[in-house]
């Protein structure tokens, strides 16, 4: 895979919300291939509205943005993005809405096509990845906060993305759940972009720390 | 707060293909709440008492539904009898009760209670996700089902939510009173708990579009027709047939 441009190039990004509140401006940002980062800011300071942006399930209102090496505008260009982005809420709950784990991890990938028994094998190799080659027939809404966490990260994995957002993956964890979620990001390799207050967590994960402060990156 | 409590169990009907439960199910249903004649009426609900003590569900807790609905019919039992005009059965006061009252007041009481238990005994013993997908497989609109399945699945978040609300009064010493302060903080918590599940309904739809939902569900899960299957189709049909038969022609009073 051609991975010489960057992953993410933001350019003078502005972004409002309908009530008038500007939260970006002129923010500016270089995601480069195999990058892991961390971003941190003060609460209400947009990290989730930028990755949001960074998914398209917002519009800027103003500035460019290019992903995978092309500039992203319309819903049919961010199909592509979501399918090569792991996006991972900072609620499971929000994530997991099947009734059993393996249903909630083939859910992406029969989303791009896949057939059952491909999507039978990406939920295995997802779930053995991590280490929850059990709870293939678990009922999701009766895991565990860590449990739950590893989960959402395998229901995006098993879509094999070329990036993980990861937003405060660490909220809610105990110490040991976090330190599984630690090895597991290592483990994995893949570029990540981590929204964490947790600077103990970050300093485990990542190598590069973007701060956002009055909408742009310091 | 435990929603399938009934969805696993030893019985037959636990193991029957939900395609085959759902349409015997609405059957019994439709003929049940149409029919008019006491023989249906009453064969009704020995086939549904039947269809319950088939799925060995354990007694106490289908007491306990039971009850829920028969409070219901109470209300309607107060009202019925001396609202409806006819011959006089008793008189209170005022009031005075007649035969045909307590007559429909009967019919509805028998009518809900066949109704539940074989709801309770055809659809509450599948897991619900079998029965979403039976739907599916029985072309059923996506719209319809996929409202079914989110309101089942986030019903136990918002329960929780729920909870965590009401602890929180509590903790600052909250005691539910009958006075217009406790109305308003009673209100209060309703209004936080639709305003916060309108949020996380936008942020499921975020998630799951962020995963590629593009408005379809697919299916991981596929069922397979076995015997027992086909053979409890042709005797529920049979079984419908004839409470059906019994409605409509003047066989037996």
């Amino acid at each position: 895979m051609d991975e010489s441009y960057p992953l993410i190039r933001i350019t003078d990004l502005g972004f409002s919300y309908p009530d008038g509140r500007r939260v970006l401006d002129g923010l500016s940002l270089v995601f480069e291939p195999g990058l892991k980062a961390g971003l941190t800011g003060a609460n209400g300071t947009g990290k989730t509205t930028l990755f949001h942006l960074i998914m398209g399930l917002l519009r800027p209102t103003s500035g460019r943005l290019e992903i995978f090496g092309r500039p992203r505008t319309r819903e049919e260009d961010f199909r592509e993005v979501r399918a090569g982005i792991g996006f991972v809420f900072q609620d499971a709950d929000d994530q997991l809405f099947c009734p059993t784990v393996a249903d909630d991890v083939a859910f992406g990938p029969l989303n791009l096509g896949l057939g059952r028994d491909e999507a039978h094998a990406r939920v295995h190799e997802a779930l053995d990845l991590l280490g929850l080659g059990a709870y293939e027939h678990r009922i999701t809404y009766q895991l565990s906060g860590g449990e739950k966490k590893l989960v959402s990260l395998a229901t995006v994995l098993s879509m094999k993305p070329r990036l993980l957002l990861l937003d405060e993956p660490t909220a809610g964890l105990d110490e040991p759940a976090s330190e599984r979620l630690v090895q597991v990001l290592n483990d994995l390799g893949l570029p990540l972009f981590i929204i964490s207050h947790d600077r103990d967590f970050l300093k485990k994960t990542v190598t590069h720390l973007f701060r956002l402060e009055a909408g742009r990156i310091r | 707060m435990h929603l399938e409590e009934f969805a696993r169990g030893p019985s037959l009907l636990h193991r029957l293909d939900p395609r085959v439960k759902i349409p015997a199910a609405l059957a019994l249903s439709m003929v049940t709440a149409v029919a008019d004649r006491w023989v249906v009426l009453a064969a009704a609900l020995i086939l549904s008492v039947g269809l319950t003590l088939g799925a060995r569900l354990p007694f106490s807790r289908v007491a306990a539904r039971l009850l829920a609905v028969n409070l219901f019919l109470a209300a309607i039992w107060l009202f019925l009898p001396f609202s409806t005009p006819g011959r006089p059965l008793a008189a209170l006061g005022p009031f005075t009760a007649t035969w045909e009252g307590a007559g429909l007041a009967l019919a509805v009481t028998l009518k809900s209670n066949a109704i539940v238990l074989g709801v309770l005994a055809l659809l509450a013993t599948s897991p619900v996700f079998s029965l979403v997908h039976g739907l599916r497989h029985l072309r059923v609109p996506d719209k319809l089902v996929h409202l079914f399945f989110f309101t089942f699945r986030y019903f136990q978040v918002i329960h929780e939510e729920y909870l965590r609300l009401r602890l929180a009064m509590r903790v600052r010493c909250f005691v539910p009173k009958t006075d217009r302060r406790t109305y308003r903080a009673l209100a209060w918590l309703v209004g936080m708990l639709l305003v916060r599940s309108y949020d996380r309904s936008i942020r499921v739809h975020q998630a799951m579009r962020c995963r590629g939902y593009d408005g379809r569900l697919w299916i991981l899960h596929h069922f397979e027709l076995e015997n027992r299957d086909l053979w409890f189709l042709a005797a529920s049909g049979c079984m419908i047939l004839v409470l059906a038969g019994l409605e409509w022609t003047n066989l037996i009073l």
